[in-house]
């Protein structure tokens, strides 16, 4: 030390684990008692200037410091503080008591400077975290020596669950400077070159406090820094520590924060688990433990769960003796879990993931007032606006983005992401241009509020990329049903999250696995594949998507059949659709280059098979069946034919046999042309018909008449004039002379060999197999 | 898992296997003990999962499994609450139970085996009607039930299998459980539990058509569910303990063992019960049947003998997919599909698995 009257009074330095709210408790009472004249804390100095917020009103914990370099919104940190974390509580009494508070470790400017060397650590929060775990673990090292296995708990059963002794408010600082200075002694001093430079700069700033305030400084830390905050250093040497740091402009925030955000693994703090039971044993004023278990029990109350107070009473004793069991001084969370396992939930750990869920974690929300300095987002989103020349105007306007162009594809997914993220500049429109996928057309306004959307969507991240991806992430995991997230999934392409693709991916692996609903799964699959297209259009990966809906058509193959039985007349329409929509998404996803999806097709075929020869079917699936197979060239005339027949013959009800026909030759399987131009099928139909007994003529007759009122009144005129002609006429079609009206009797093979490499050109099949496959179907149909 | 005795009972009672172990937990136990406790809680712990004494006497773990759950089980007992052990079968739950009042009590034959035709006398009383003609009723012509014994001498009562008995008997345990006190209006008389009674009942919550307990009864207990092996080296290590054994007994031929075929059946039961791949990737839907390491068991040995009288000796994916599948598939429409989801999602694609997946294709369903 230099030396000076500062030396008479050593500064106050208050250990405290972050977010510990034994910890919050003690350095309240310690500066209560202390009354300093200046409260320093750990923390980038840069964000002295928002300290003043904290007294407003309308912030509320939990909230975090957010640093951003300004030019690079994407590299930036956190600084999350909860209503029970220490710095918070010393932030806090500061205010209250008209005391200067300030920010004491390494300014941001370089941790994020930093990070740029260190590899990404996006939202990482390096600042203040002593990260214990990670480098020589000091508590783990103490809770060993005290015979405890687990450091947390170790922790716990020492600082956190003591209530506010009665005796000095300081002892229980010194005591742990003690344990901490012998343990740095252990450990060398803890090496970490990291550490050290902090170190040096939190001594700096103590002693420029020092200098400035007489009446007591007090330093509220990491418990880790104290024995090397108290160890002095020549000034000199603290100053070489700090010299040369590389630095990036940076500018800080604050931001709302979620205790869900607080219990994550990552970021500052290494994650608490339970940010609901520390705010619990925060604010309790007393028996943390009977409170605790009685808002269990009005939780589980609020859900239907039946729980006395009889529960509560017998709760209570279990966990208490359970910590005695286990040598505990007060029932911790894994003691009052146990007991409500045990006693309120019959064992049983479903509503134990409610209580965790709500409780544990909890739903706290923290708000910022909104005096506080712009989101880093909302610089990103100007950034952006500028490169792409698209300027937020309030009047409406039309763009119309050709997505071959760089530019206008980059546009379409800024637009798409921040439709994701509520941010409603633009609204899809139809196309003028065409139907084509490469193009879109959005209708663009910007309204005013658009702007606090932006500011609410901060907490997403610091661009709108990052933001977007962490939305989509979390819409995921929330969406409700299964079409919410085959449309998520969609979504993520069209706005190039890729990053946010597997989430959503796993997600939706999970929701197809354990639905039941056949006609949901059918639903959600041509969304998928047409999701597929465009991303294979966009050269993004879709691996997974391609997995992903190879898995959902064969769930879908499996469930088809037994689904189908038994429906009524609605239920059948409704499956016929799903059947289509079915046989649309495999022909798409057959056509893609993976393996598995080769056999998809032959799988499909074996379940339509399957369908149209089970009799519990309904013949309007069963006919539809017969159609598809037979348009894609699986089922040879003749045995279309014969299904036919058997489907229109004497034993089936007519009902059912009308039924089969509107399935196989409705207006939505594509029309009658099939029976114009496949005569001996027309002849099947025709004599069925006439077979009709008068008194089931009537009843069929609205069906009939549905199924052939819709088509087209070309297709209408020639099949009259076909059923007209009579029986001979049509019977010498499929033999040698004759033919259709308006063709000749025999093929010229001159001019049809001229079509063929115009065909060829077309269908772009080199080979003759494919071109045969192509055109062989189409024939009749064309 | 046992200690030889010098008896010829097929199989001696906790207390009697284990009576060196007892005795040397009592030697060294200094901890305090509830009132006619014959060890401290932590003693009871300590028997259970095993560990070494001061002395260097090896206490053999009883039950392998989360020390969470015995704690909670014995903290129980030892706060005056009932006990209620549930799980699905094959989880120890009997074998838990048998050894909790062993070290409780020193004694674990007070038990009332539940069934669907468990009289009230089974937990009450019942008379002695010889003595009753003769004398009229008196406290000679009662014939206590275990619960009542264990009331008047302050010992542990166990009740297997609670959710089998009707009813109307389980609610006469409310009255013993609340009240601590067995009423005879015959003679004007009751009995009053002294300190040190307790109960620990066992129940199947996997069981279809068993006797839900009412909530009255319900909220008498504390409930620990006891799980499913942890691990799936676990289960495999059980099972083909237990296949060993029961090989043995029915004196079937000698089988080269198919520990890959019993690895098969593990992984196959443990990813439906737990509706989630092995890998943790994929998630699949649960049929309705219990799939516990029993029927797994089972399995195995049937296809054992299938193998040995039938097949090449050797066990195979065909010897064991006719078992796998009627253990599955329970239900007939539901249970059919979840097998068939599973088959051509999960096991088609699995690398060496195509022999399994034939043989279950062939075995049908």
């Amino acid at each position: 030390m230099s030396g000076g009257k500062a030396d008479t009074t050593e500064p106050l330095l208050l250990g405290v684990r972050h977010h510990g709210p034994g910890s919050a408790r003690a350095v309240r009472a310690a500066l209560d008692d202390a009354r300093p004249g200046v409260v320093l804390i750990e923390g980038p100095p840069e964000a002295d200037a928002l300290i003043p917020l904290a007294a407003g009103e309308d912030m509320r914990p939990p909230v975090a410091l957010l640093a951003h370099a300004v030019d690079e919104p994407g590299r930036s940190a956190f600084w999350p503080l909860a209503g029970f974390s220490p710095e918070w509580v010393a932030i806090r009494w500061a205010l209250e008591h008209g005391v200067p508070a300030r920010f004491i470790d390494l300014p941001a400017a370089h941790t994020l400077a930093r990070e740029e060397d260190e590899g990404p650590a996006p939202g990482a929060g390096e600042g203040t975290v002593p990260e214990p775990d990670v480098r020589t673990d000091p508590l783990g090292v103490l809770a060993g020596a005290a015979g405890y296995d687990d450091a947390e708990r170790w922790w716990e059963d020492v600082v956190e669950h003591r209530g506010v002794g009665k005796g000095d408010p300081v002892a229980p600082f010194t005591a742990l400077e003690e344990a901490m200075t012998a343990l740095r002694e252990e450990c060398g001093g803890g090496g970490h070159g990291r550490d050290l430079v902090r170190e040096a700069h939190m001594r700096l700033r103590i002693r420029a406090a020092r200098r400035e305030f007489e009446d007591g400084v007090a330093v509220v830390c990491g418990a880790w820094h104290v024995p090397a905050l108290r160890r002095g250093s020549p000034v000199a040497a603290d100053r070489a520590l700090l010299k040369g740091l590389p630095k990036v402009k940076t500018d800080m925030t604050w931001v709302p924060w979620t205790h869900r955000r607080l219990s994550r693994a990552s970021g500052y703090g290494a994650g608490i688990d339970s940010p609901g039971w520390y705010g619990h044993l925060f604010d309790a004023p007393d028996r943390p433990v009977e409170r605790w278990l009685t808002k269990v029990a009005g939780l589980l109350r609020a859900e239907d769960r039946m729980v006395s107070s009889a529960h509560v009473i017998e709760a209570v004793r279990l966990a208490e003796t359970l910590a005695a069991m286990r040598g505990r001084p007060l029932a911790g969370l894994s003691e009052t879990t146990d007991a409500v396992r045990a006693v309120m939930c019959d064992g049983s750990d479903v509503p134990l993931a409610l209580v965790r869920d709500r409780l544990v974690v909890g739903d706290v929300l923290g708000e910022v007032p909104a005096t506080a300095p712009a989101v880093p987002l909302q610089r990103d989103l100007a950034r952006i606006q500028r490169r792409l020349r698209l300027k937020p105007e309030a009047a409406e306007r039309e763009l119309d983005l050709d997505l071959r162009k760089d530019t206008d594809a980059e546009r379409s997914r800024l637009l798409h992401r921040l439709r994701l993220l509520g941010i409603a500049w633009g609204e899809t429109a139809v196309s003028r241009g065409g139907t084509g996928t490469f193009r879109e057309s959005w209708r663009l306004r910007w309204e005013p509020e658009l702007s606090v959307r932006v500011a609410e969507a901060g907490v997403w991240g610091t661009t709108v990329h990052a933001a977007a991806t962490a939305k989509a992430e979390t819409d995921a995991v929330t969406a409700r049903g299964l079409d919410a997230v085959t449309g998520l999934a969609e979504h993520c392409l069209l706005a190039g999250l890729s990053g946010a693709l597997p989430t959503v991916m796993r997600i939706l692996a999970d929701r197809v696995a354990l639905d039941t609903d056949v006609g949901r799964l059918a639903r959600a699959l041509p969304a998928l594949v047409r999701s597929l297209r465009y991303g294979d259009v966009r050269g993004t990966d879709t691996a997974a998507l391609a997995e992903v809906a190879s898995g959902l058509a064969g769930r879908i193959f499996v469930g088809l059949p037994p689904a189908c039985a038994a429906l009524d007349a609605d239920a059948a329409e409704e499956m016929r659709g799903h059947v289509d929509a079915v046989h649309g998404a495999v022909g798409l996803l057959g056509d893609s280059p993976a393996p598995d999806h080769r056999t998809l097709r032959a799988r499909w075929q074996s379940v339509l098979r399957t369908l149209s020869a089970r009799d519990t079917v309904p013949g309007v699936i069963r006919g539809r069946c017969v159609r598809l197979l037979l348009d894609g060239g699986e089922l040879a005339r003749d045995e279309a034919a014969r299904l036919m027949g058997l489907a229109l013959s004497r034993g089936t009800p007519p009902a059912d046999a009308a039924a089969w026909i509107e399935g196989f030759v409705g207006a939505e399987s594509g029309g009658g042309l099939l029976l114009v131009h496949d005569e001996r099928l027309l002849a099947l139909v025709d004599a069925w018909l006439t077979g009709i007994p008068a008194e089931a003529f009537t009843d069929v007759l609205p069906l009939v008449r549905r199924t052939f009122s819709a088509y087209e009144p070309g297709v209408r005129r020639t099949l009259g004039e076909l059923v007209r002609r009579g029986p001979g006429a049509r019977g010498s079609v499929t033999g040698t002379g004759g033919g259709p009206p308006g063709f000749a009797p025999g093929l010229d093979t001159a001019r049809a060999d001229a079509v063929l490499p115009v065909l060829r050109l077309l269908l772009g099949g080199p080979d003759a197999e494919d071109e045969e496959a192509a055109t062989g179907p189409a024939g009749p149909a064309g | 898992m046992t200690v030889p005795v010098e008896r010829d009972t097929l199989r001696p009672h906790a207390e009697d296997a284990f009576a060196a172990e007892l005795a040397a937990l009592a030697a060294q136990d200094d901890r305090p003990r509830p009132a006619r406790w014959r060890l401290s809680p932590w003693a009871v712990a300590t028997y259970l999962l095993g560990g070494t004494l001061p002395d260097g006497t090896v206490i053999t773990p009883k039950y392998v499994g989360p020390r969470r759950l015995v704690e909670v089980a014995v903290t129980t007992l030892a706060t005056d609450r009932a006990l209620l052990l549930l799980g699905v079968p094959g989880t120890a739950k009997t074998w838990v139970s048998e050894h909790l009042a062993a070290a409780v009590s020193g004694d674990s034959t007070l038990l009332v085996q539940g069934t669907a035709g468990t009289p009230e006398e089974a937990i009450r009383y019942g008379w002695n009607y010889a003595r009753l003609l003769a004398d009229g009723p008196s406290r000679d012509a009662l014939v206590p039930s275990p619960v009542m014994r264990a009331m008047a001498e302050g010992m542990t009562v166990r009740v297997e299998e609670l959710t089998r008995i009707p009813a109307d008997v389980q609610d006469t345990l409310i009255t013993i459980l609340s009240e601590k006190t067995l009423p005879i209006p015959e003679l004007g008389q009751e009995v009053q539990a002294v300190r040190g009674f307790n109960l620990i009942a066992t129940a199947n919550d996997r069981d279809r058509g068993v006797n839900e307990l009412s909530s009255a009864l319900r909220r008498r207990f504390n409930t620990v569910v006891l799980p499913l092996p942890g691990t799936p080296e676990a289960e495999v290590d059980i099972v083909s303990r237990r296949v060993g054994q029961l090989g043995r007994s029915l004196d079937l031929p000698a089988v080269p063992d198919g520990i890959d075929e019993i690895r098969r059946v593990v992984t196959v039961f443990r990813e439906l019960r737990d509706g989630v791949t092995a890998d943790g990737r994929t998630r699949l839907k649960s049929p309705s049947g219990t799939l516990s390491t029993a029927e797994a068991i089972s399995v195995v040995t049937g296809g054992l003998a299938l193998a040995a009288h039938f097949g090449d000796g050797v066990l195979r994916a065909g010897d064991i997919a006719a078992g796998i599948v009627g253990a599955v598939v329970r239900d007939p429409a539901a249970d059919r599909v979840v097998w068939q989801e599973y088959l051509e999602t999960v096991v088609r694609e699995r690398d060496g698995w195509k022999d399994f997946y034939r043989a279950c294709r062939e075995a049908g369903a």
